[in-house]
């Protein structure tokens, strides 16, 4: 066994555990503090910067850093008290963030440290990463959750910040390379819920290889809203209302049109 | 597969049963109370086991026979449902001070007439000093009175009540009939020798059984006739033939064994309402129905005699009639056991005695019985183990989802074993079922005593501060002084020496009472349907039970432990505040003025309010409410004067609440972290350790449970402020939970930290409350995972845990608006009640318990 992989050191900002929603089973989500995208929706703000910082408490004056530096061994010690968890449900850990490939050497350190334990590995991933990054990722994870928020490339740089051309490269090399890849859509009233841009997204995943399994819809929530408040940002979509079960549903249809399996949320 | 499961709809028909069931005010009924009277005054100079059958027999052949519309299963011992006979044999003194109150109180109200009233107060002087609690005080020592007093324990239940709390062998009446007993009964008498030194008691135990069951078969043949009377006089042709089959029933069973489904449902409820009737005693538990069922309804469905719609019905119907059946408490039992519960737990799945998974077609029947009827009653249980078919788990989720709180899921691999190293043999453990809340045992065989006394572990602590004294009085040992205290060690010891000292008081009480009940109403008719009662010739309550126990449960293990630890960490390890600061802040409860408002039933209060009304009422002086209420205030406002204002405190209320935030920074039992959950786990055996060393008078052992019922918020409201942060007057940790909001890592972490305890020796039974947003089990991963984690749990050997899936929000909107929700079911311990039965504190404490969400 590598032991070097246990002394990596990276920046977390949480570690949850029983998280049902971001692949299979019961996982545990490791929050991997830093991404390159600044999605105007993005429910985890305090993400976003790789450093650590403040953010005021929910419920009163004081404030809390989000963010602490932690080495592989401790995370693994956290994450392996619900090892029974995983093997009773086909679960495990799911690196999330943030965007786990921006710590690309502490994100491989923790699935390699995974798989030592017989821990199953995840990423929740919008994978706009070099493609060395990406292929040092491939043999370490074992599902792909990866977001596309937009096949207009244009539009995309205008919500998050980038363009959209390295994302869709690298979905493509993933899919043919990786066995199971599942594209994820947050579908954003106002940026991406009409019936053509689902459709185009739904499109390019039916053309992606083999890997690509599944295509699943997430409906916009607030839940992040606050924590603009508390971090002293401005949130771009205030007051912006969730869609319908309704309309969820009519987009799914939309999706379905092609061969991947498309279900709404995760 | 060995199991089939049924797609049915709720009939109007039980629709309609359970409007009428819930239409009403529940009404306290003096006609029970009447009949025992007569009869004992005609009885004095007998033998106590028959005078008790005498008394039976007279009060089942004149309780006035009750058919109400549309049911299909029927027998009632009162005329409204959800209404309570008086049963003045067991305590009647707090019945007569809250006659003119009952119906306004706060925990389980009850109307009466006046005329009621009337009569109740000509029968209750005859009762004087002839009660169970009269006999059962007379053999308790001095010492444990005065804890007592001091509401270190209370033994209130079986003091003031039946026993209960058993699992007859329904199996037998379905089978051989009552006929064939008092065959078994007949062949027995005939066997004896009437020169054995014993044959006397014996052979009068045998008579007072016959005439029990034959006063059931009586009971049974007056339903017959009413039901043939009613058939005639009927016009509607449907119904008349519904009642001409009752009648035809009711003249079959019990006396028969039973022909069909039908008749053994109906048999099965004459054997569960005449128990309490015989008796008060709760918690009478059909235990395995699925097993005994079963074969009667696989007969039928097979032969085409029923269809399985037709068999739901009455399953259904059965189900309506375990939440029609009630019982008054006292105040302040009522405040412990809120809701009206009456605890009649009813298991499905586990394994047959020779290990095979035991799921039948029953099974599923059971909990879609409890999905179409949503009502508290039967506290509905499920025995997992590692062959549990997943369909099971699937339908249970189902059932969870509504919200109700049931099932109950428990784990074989955990109880088996613990019931074997109780003495069981293994066929016997491997076909255990559960009473009342959470106690397992092996129905048919066991006189379990379960729920035999309330433990608070918070109160040992504060004495632990005090050296024994309590209110001025010398209650507990003189452990060390807290000021020459130089070591962890030294004040652990002083909570394990007033511990030890309060369990051995405890068990002296739970001696006496025990002594009480069997001299005083040994229950013949139940012990009819318990091995080895007629062959050893001896009521239950004498010994004649091949296993018997008394099961006393603490609560407080998680306050206790993080208490502990508090201190190891902040007094001995960083010094950062002493011992006597520690006293000194929670004399100031931390800074935080003591809430009298949110304290629901306060039985301090509620005691000398009693007392005083007691020596009002026997000086001939008639107390009007209002008058009791301006007592109550007055004993109120004073006790705030001299316990509570912050006794002998010199602390300011800004240093204590600096104290209660260093204590609250330090690591906490619920979140997987071995320190603190080592400390609990300690705190847990300093009971269940010495709990086991102690013996019954029936011949059995003490065994320990771990779990509150709903006294952790009565009982709360006794307990000062206590070392790990919790404020005078709030609610205790129930059971194995951590405190409420103390758990933050999520249902794996505080499932994983409560499994850390040794559940087998708790074998009483332990009890674990998750709450979870309805969200945290939406679609199908949402319910493949909460299987998973109830799975996973038993893996861990946690032994017991139970689901509210109610939003937080539904709960607020039903404490503003009680009457948009009459027949929300909660859970609340090891049962689940209607949430606005339940007294405002208990509302509050679940509300307030962690709520597992899901964040994404």
């Amino acid at each position: 066994m590598n032991q070097t992989i246990f002394e990596e050191k990276g920046i977390i900002f949480n570690i949850q555990r029983y998280s049902i929603h971001d692949g299979p089973g019961i996982r545990t989500n490791v929050f991997i503090k830093g991404c390159p995208l600044r999605c105007k929706w993005c429910c985890n703000p305090e993400s976003q910067n790789i450093q650590i910082e403040n953010m005021l408490d929910a419920d009163g004056p004081g404030s809390t850093p989000v963010g602490r530096e932690v080495t592989v061994r401790e995370v693994l010690e956290e994450v392996a008290k619900d090892s029974r968890y995983y093997y009773r449900s086909g679960g495990g850990v799911t690196l999330t963030g943030g965007e786990c490939m921006v710590q690309p050497s502490f994100a491989c350190a923790i699935m390699e440290a995974c798989h030592e334990y017989h821990i199953n590995t995840a990423i929740e991933t919008t994978s706009f990463a070099t493609s060395e990054v990406v292929k040092r990722f491939i043999p370490l994870v074992d599902y792909w959750l990866m977001d596309i928020k937009h096949m207009d490339s244009e539009k995309h740089k205008l919500y998050t910040g980038q363009p959209n051309d390295l994302i869709l490269q690298n979905a493509k090399y993933i899919a043919d390379h990786h066995p199971d890849l599942t594209i994820r859509v947050p579908v954003i009233p106002g940026v991406n819920d009409t019936e053509e841009e689902i459709d185009a997204i739904a499109k390019f995943a039916d053309s992606l290889g083999k890997g690509a399994k599944a295509l699943h819809l997430l409906p916009y929530h607030r839940l992040g809203e606050d924590k603009y408040r508390r971090l002293g940002r401005s949130y771009f979509l205030m007051g912006l209302e969730p869609l319908s079960q309704e309309r969820m549903l009519q987009l799914k249809k939309v999706a379905e049109k092609y061969r991947l399996p498309v279900q709404i949320g995760g | 597969m060995s199991y089939q499961m049924y797609d049915t709809q709720m009939t109007e028909r039980v629709q309609k049963l359970k409007d009428m069931t819930y239409g009403g005010k529940p009404q306290l009924e003096a006609q029970r109370a009447v009949l025992i009277t007569e009869s004992y005054k005609q009885t004095e100079d007998l033998p106590i086991d028959m005078r008790r059958a005498l008394a039976l027999k007279h009060i089942l052949e004149n309780l006035t026979a009750v058919i109400r519309d549309n049911e299909l299963i029927v027998g009632a011992n009162t005329k409204a449902p959800r209404s309570s006979q008086v049963f003045p044999e067991f305590s009647y003194e707090w019945i007569e001070a809250e006659l003119d109150t009952l119906d306004k109180r706060a925990a389980d109200p009850f109307q009466i007439s006046e005329e009621d009233k009337k009569t109740l107060r000509e029968i209750f002087p005859y009762w004087k000093g002839k009660t169970v609690s009269d006999l059962a005080l007379a053999y308790m020592t001095d010492e444990t009175k005065l804890a007592m007093k001091h509401n270190v324990f209370t033994p209130g239940n079986y003091l003031y009540n039946g026993i209960g709390h058993v699992c007859v062998d329904y199996a037998k009446v379905l089978n051989k009939g009552m006929l064939g007993i008092l065959k078994e009964i007949d062949e027995t008498i005939a066997s004896m020798d009437p020169t054995e030194p014993d044959y006397n008691p014996r052979r009068v135990f045998l008579d007072a059984a016959k005439i029990s069951l034959n006063a059931a078969i009586t009971f049974a043949g007056r339903y017959a006739k009413l039901a043939e009377s009613m058939a005639k006089s009927c016009t509607d042709a449907k119904r008349r033939k519904e009642l001409e089959q009752i009648a035809q029933n009711c003249a079959r069973v019990p006396a028969n064994p039973a022909g069909n489904f039908y008749e053994a449902l109906q048999s099965f409820w004459f054997v569960q309402l005449i128990i309490q009737t015989e008796s008060n005693g709760h918690s009478i538990s059909p235990g395995r129905f699925d097993q005994y069922m079963y074969p009667f309804l696989k007969k039928d469905l097979e032969s085409g005699k029923l269809t399985p719609d037709a068999a739901q019905e009455l399953v259904d119907c059965v189900w309506i009639k375990l939440n029609e059946i009630s019982k008054c408490r006292d105040a302040f039992s009522a405040a412990g056991f809120a809701g009206y519960g009456l605890f009649q737990n009813l298991c499905v799945g586990g394994q047959t005695w020779d290990g095979r998974d035991a799921t039948n077609d029953m099974s599923f029947m059971c909990l879609q019985a409890s999905y179409h009827t949503r009502l508290p009653q039967p506290s509905l249980s499920v025995r997992i183990w590692n062959k549990t078919p997943h369909d099971l788990l699937k339908k249970c989720v189902e059932v969870t989802q509504t919200g109700i709180g049931l099932p109950a899921y428990y784990n074989d691999e955990v109880i088996i074993p613990a019931l074997i190293n109780r003495g069981l043999t293994i066929y016997d453990a491997r076909e255990y079922n559960l009473i009342g809340c959470v106690e397992p045992q092996k129905g048919g065989k066991t006189d379990g005593w379960h729920d035999a006394a309330f433990y608070n572990m918070c109160r040992p602590m504060e004495f632990v501060f005090t050296s024994g004294q309590d209110e001025g009085e010398q209650v507990g040992p003189k452990t060390m002084p807290i000021a020459s205290m130089k070591t962890f060690e030294e004040f652990k010891d002083a909570y394990r020496q007033q511990q030890d000292y309060f369990i051995e008081l405890m068990v002296n009480a739970d001696n006496a009472i025990d002594y009480a009940h069997a001299q005083r109403a040994s229950l013949p008719f139940l012990s009819t349907m318990i091995e080895d009662c007629i062959g050893r010739g001896k009521s239950a309550q004498c010994g004649g039970a091949v296993y018997n126990f008394t099961g006393p449960q603490g609560f407080g293990v998680a306050n206790i432990g993080d208490g502990m630890l508090a201190v190891k960490k902040l007094v001995f390890e960083k010094h950062a505040f002493t011992l006597m600061d520690l006293k000194a802040a929670m004399d100031a409860n931390f800074g935080k003025p003591v809430d009298n408002a949110s304290t629901g039933v306060d039985s301090r209060t509620e005691a000398i309010v009693r007392t005083i009304v007691d020596q009002l009422t026997a000086q001939g002086k008639i107390v009007t409410d209002d008058q009791i209420k301006a007592i109550a205030q007055r004993v109120m406002n004073s006790q705030n004067k001299s316990a509570y204002n912050f006794v002998g405190s010199s602390m300011g209320a800004e240093r204590a609440a600096q104290i209660r935030k260093q204590i609250m920074e330090c690591p906490k039992f619920g979140n997987d972290l071995d320190e603190p959950d080592d400390m609990a786990k300690e705190v847990a055996y300093m009971y269940t350790g010495y709990v086991e060393k102690f013996r019954n008078p029936r011949g059995g052992r003490y065994q320990a449970g771990l779990y509150p019922v709903s006294a952790n918020v009565p009982l709360g409201t006794q307990a000062m402020a206590t070392p790990d942060g919790r404020y005078a007057r709030a609610p205790i940790a129930d059971g194995c939970s951590p405190v409420s909001g103390c758990d933050v890592l999520g249902p794996t972490a505080a499932a994983n930290s409560v499994a850390k305890l040794d559940h087998a020796i708790a074998s009483n039974g332990t009890l674990f409350n998750q709450k979870f947003h309805p969200s945290a089990l939406k679609g199908e991963s949402g319910i493949e995972a909460f299987i998973n984690l109830i799975r996973t749990y038993f893996d861990e050997k946690g032994s017991h845990v139970q689901f509210n899936v109610v939003s937080r929000e539904t709960l607020l909107d039903a404490q503003k608006h009680p009457e948009n929700y009459k027949t929300l079911v909660v859970r609340v311990a090891g049962y689940s009640a209607l949430f606005t039965s339940l007294s405002k504190a208990l509302q509050d404490d679940i509300i307030n318990r962690t709520e597992q969400n899901l964040k994404s």
